[in-house]
């Protein structure tokens, strides 16, 4: 049982870095993303691959999982620099669903459906299976602390007013003097990093990953994570990560001890209640359960202080 | 030398042609009207000059360079600001942060100073924390600084267009009627301080329908009509002209 548990603190650790990532790109520049599998997927893939067929050590790995996802970001926020909305939307979810039909494809390298086993986690042998799992939830919470604390730098910055800016009015933001693409080529980056990091570190502690597990259906659960906990706030996509993942694995135990349910009705069951509960609050909290924060100065003023230097004019 | 000139430039937008070579030139230091009836194109100029919409031919000249077809971020910190008709601002930002963000050179725009917070972010920070400070108290806007822009009056949104764009410590704005939809006492305040403004040694380019606005205003009067520069000189000189009341008020049947 406590291993179960810690394979879901890893899990939850991992909606997390991927929910920090969509809440740069969404919450904070605005921009649609259905595309997140993908770049987890990149992560995923580059990470296996430079470890498993290069051999590389398993950081210079995930590192490459990181920058690939940032950089397979950099060329989508490119080919889509002009797009917005619905139709960004669109063509994210194409691109993740393109690379997983590569994925299954491309045999030579990515060895089809059949998937990357063996994939090597660090001190996997040296811990035992327990150990190993403890170690990976202590180095993923590890690094959902670091992000955390480098994307609430960003927000609380005078880089994340102008993405902010964006996400409102991107011409306001021109006329402000602010490079549009630029900013916005840089806020895919960043939340693909996160998302390739999220990638490669999922390989590397389930050893195994295959084209069927990068579907659209975890974009889902990442935009509700970051939907539930709260839109443009870190606090609340770490919040929200955590959350899904315990009502997705919860709702796992409960279902069967309903009485007349077979197992496909169980398991239609949950994707309802997910359903039923993303409208429940969409409904009646909008801005989720940590709303964003009222502003994000750098130099916090004291309240009133503005108001007492000046005279006052009712 | 003109601050502004604007040589021959046109526009369409699938086959319709909103500007059809427009030649006009803007003197600095002093408050010029552009005004002529809607859709003589005055807004799609705007547009043109400030790199929002690039124009399809001809040339605009800011201040002795040639700005056809730049970015318009570029165009902003070169010294040449517009504000917007419809006050768009960052509804979902601070009246401060929508101040702050039109400031100019913050290093901390860049993502790794952002994360290093470097000196000189914080100190352009405090910089330009003051300038918004100086600019909201002139604009009366010192009470909402750290409300959001979505919660202004309509007059204060507008009021926060100016300031915007005085932010980027700019030689030229372009206002597009800074005064529509304000009552007449908010109307006499925003002349007021425009005037102000003109006396720091700032120009104004101003688009306004509210012609006793533009006649206590504005020191010369360019006319647009169909697209086209249709006459210029004091008010007093365009309101009595023929052409420029036939292209506000159509011609008399009677005299056709």
């Amino acid at each position: 049982m406590e291993n179960y548990l810690i394979a879901m603190g890893v899990s939850a650790g991992i909606y997390a870095l991927m929910a920090l990532g969509l809440n740069v790109i969404w919450g904070m520049a605005g921009l649609v993303n259905l595309g997140l599998v993908g770049f987890f997927a990149v992560g995923a893939y580059t990470s296996a691959l430079l470890t498993t067929k290069l051999g590389l050590p398993i950081l210079l790995g995930v590192v490459a999982g990181a920058g690939m996802g940032a950089l397979v970001g950099v060329l989508v926020a490119l080919i889509t620099a002009r797009l917005r909305g619905d139709y960004l939307a669109i063509v994210t979810l194409g691109f993740a669903e393109a690379l997983r039909v590569i994925a299954s494809n491309e045999v030579w390298l990515t060895n089809g459906t059949d998937g990357i086993s063996g994939i090597p986690g660090p001190f996997r042998a040296d811990l035992g299976p327990v150990g190993f799992n403890l170690f990976f939830l202590i180095l993923v919470a590890a690094l959902v602390t670091a992000v955390f604390f480098a994307f609430e730098r960003l927000s609380y910055s005078p880089f994340g007013r102008v993405l902010r800016a964006i996400r409102d009015d991107d011409q306001v933001a021109a006329v402000a003097g602010k490079w549009v693409i630029a900013y916005k080529v840089q806020a895919f980056a960043i939340g693909c990093a996160a998302l390739g990091l999220a990638g490669a570190l999922y390989g590397h502690y389930t050893s195994y990953i295959a084209p069927e597990i990068f579907v659209p259906l975890l974009t889902l659960y990442i935009k509700l994570s970051l939907l539930a906990g709260g839109v443009g706030n870190n606090r609340g996509a770490v919040i929200g990560a955590v959350l899904v993942v315990a009502f997705l694995e919860s709702t796992r135990f409960i279902i069967p001890l309903l009485p007349g349910l077979s197992a496909v009705q169980g398991a239609a069951l949950r994707e309802i209640i997910v359903s039923g509960a993303l409208i429940v609050l969409l409904r009646f909290r909008t801005q989720g359960l940590v709303p964003e924060a009222h502003s994000h100065p750098l130099i916090p003023r004291q309240p009133g202080a503005a108001a007492k230097e000046s005279p006052t004019h009712a | 030398m003109p601050l502004l000139e604007v040589r021959g430039v046109t526009r369409s937008f699938y086959g319709v042609h909103a500007l059809n070579g427009v030649e006009l030139s803007v003197e600095a230091g002093r408050i010029t009207g552009l005004i002529g009836p809607n859709g003589a194109g005055k807004t799609t100029l705007f547009n043109c000059i400030t790199g929002v919409v690039p124009p399809s031919t001809g040339r605009v000249v800011f201040d002795g360079e040639d700005i056809t077809g730049w970015r318009p971020d570029r165009i902003s910190t070169r010294g040449l600001v517009r504000t917007f008709q419809i006050a768009r601002g960052c509804p979902r930002l601070t009246v401060r942060e929508n101040l702050l963000l039109y400031g100019a050179h913050q290093p901390g725009e860049g993502v790794l100073t952002a994360l290093l917070r470097t000196r000189a972010a914080l100190a352009r920070e405090e910089e330009l924390q003051a300038r918004a400070e100086a600019i909201a108290a002139r604009l009366r806007l010192t009470q909402v600084l750290d409300n959001k822009a979505s919660a202004l009056s309509g007059g204060q949104k507008k009021l926060l267009e100016i300031g915007r764009a005085l932010m980027t410590a700019p030689k030229l704005i372009l206002l597009d009627e800074p005064c529509a939809g304000v009552n007449p006492s908010l109307t006499r305040e925003i002349g007021e301080r425009l005037r102000e403004i003109v006396a720091e040694g700032i120009s104004l380019l101003l688009i306004e329908h509210q012609m006793d606005t533009i006649a206590r205003l504005c020191d010369h009067v360019i006319v647009m009509a169909e697209g086209r520069h249709l006459t210029e000189g004091t008010f007093a000189e365009v309101a009595a002209n023929a052409t420029v009341q036939e292209a506000y008020m159509g011609r008399p049947r009677w005299a056709s």
